[in-house]
């Protein structure tokens, strides 16, 4: 599945199936400072992702 | 997973909630996070006129677009930062948004009203968020007052709050934790200011514009590298995810508990306020601190002497004072 990143913004792509937690675990991503989008929606820890999906990891932490 | 609520299938984890919500319930939730927040608060009275500050953001659109579905009567202003491609693009989603929903927008523009931008500000001594902070405060209170609002709205969500806690208490800054509430009431010079988002964390008013399809600027601010804030919401997040609600019980501990006993403090802090000897706002100082960034950001660029090596004067040992340091603060 492709994995679209921010901060800097780039692509990776990681083997599916993989549950949304374990992928943030996987990207040493802490789910308190981003959202998982699969296509427009919302998807909670316990999705499962699939191979063929594009997965955005917004990051949701702001300064200023 | 399902909806806390309805049994759908859930699209939001709340886990400092225990709970997660599909995307109808949530934005319900979120609804009735805000409503609670402005009541326990008395942030805003009915009829009264409402200005939302609006950066572009995730946080501000949010609470604009929650004030207006709570039926309040709300404004929005945009203060142009001059911080290029950056402030272009978060001023066009301000922008989207108002139209969308049929809102006012009013907008500002700091070169235009102080003469300086944000990068300029940046090239002073001065850290580039302590700027952009300061001239916000400065100019959207300004605006809320010459316009007629009854009350300022700020984006700032339960993540903001605990930071700037965490920071303060880092620090014993006493002052400043008297001075952090989530409603600061109207006084000489000052528009009442309020914080409607102070029960939703920044992860859920994110989730709340991904639902309602609000368009705000995704990517970070060119000049917040190294912003300490940053740093603490990442230390926060690394406890919050071990222990969920750890945000949410230091930032209400301290309201409920630490908060009452500031209240001695917070009242000679604001007995002790004047006003700028150059522009009228209130103030501590004889200048205020925004009339001072303003000498700073726009005095002209020092020339650099051009000495050939070996042929620098003797000091004299004199006391010659450069007089633009004896402006700083």
């Amino acid at each position: 599945m492709k994995i679209q990143l921010h901060n800097p913004r780039r692509e990776v792509e990681i083997p599916g199936p993989l549950r949304a937690s374990d992928l943030c675990k996987q990207l040493g991503l802490n789910r308190e400072s981003v959202l998982l989008i699969r296509g427009d929606e919302l998807v909670t820890g316990d999705a499962l992702l699939e191979e063929g999906d594009t997965v955005e990891a917004r990051p949701v932490i702001s300064g200023g | 997973m399902k909806c806390h609520r309805c049994e759908q299938q859930a699209a939001v984890e709340v886990r400092h909630a225990r709970a997660a919500y599909c995307p109808g319930c949530f934005v319900q939730r979120c609804r009735e996070q805000v409503s609670r927040a402005i009541s326990e608060h008395r942030m805003i009275r009915p009829g009264e006129r409402v200005l939302v500050a609006v950066s572009g953001g995730k946080d501000s659109l949010a609470v604009w677009d929650l004030l207006l579905d709570l039926g309040y009567q709300a404004d929005g202003v945009y203060l142009g930062l001059g911080i290029g491609g950056y402030s272009d693009r978060s001023g066009a989603c301000a922008r989207a948004f108002a139209e969308r929903r049929g809102a006012r927008l009013l907008e500002v523009d700091l070169a235009d009203e102080a003469g300086f931008t944000i990068p300029q500000a940046a090239a002073t001594r001065r850290i580039p968020c302590s700027a952009c902070g300061l001239s916000k405060r400065h100019l959207l209170n300004e605006v809320a007052l010459e316009h007629g609002f009854d009350v300022l709205v700020t984006g700032h969500n339960l993540d903001d709050e605990a930071a700037v806690l965490f920071g303060n208490t880092v620090t014993w800054n006493l002052p400043y934790l008297a001075r952090q509430r989530p409603a600061l009431p109207e006084s000489p010079g000052f528009a009442r200011r309020v914080k409607p988002l102070i029960r939703l964390t920044e992860r859920e008013t994110a989730a709340y514009c991904v639902i309602r399809r609000i368009d705000y600027i995704v990517e970070e601010c060119p000049l917040a590298a190294g912003n300490r804030h940053l740093v603490y919401k990442e230390l926060l997040n690394s406890l919050e995810e071990r222990s969920p609600g750890a945000k949410a019980a230091f930032l209400n501990g301290f309201s409920e508990r630490l908060m009452p006993l500031l209240d001695d403090l917070a009242a000679r802090e604001r007995e002790a306020v004047g006003t700028c000897s150059r522009c009228g706002s209130p103030t501590t100082a004889h200048v205020c601190a925004f009339c001072r960034l303003r000498d700073q950001a726009t005095r002209p660029p020092r020339r650099r002497r051009t000495t050939r090596r070996g042929t620098r004067p003797a000091r004299t040992g004199g006391g010659e004072v450069d007089p633009r340091v004896s402006l700083r603060p």
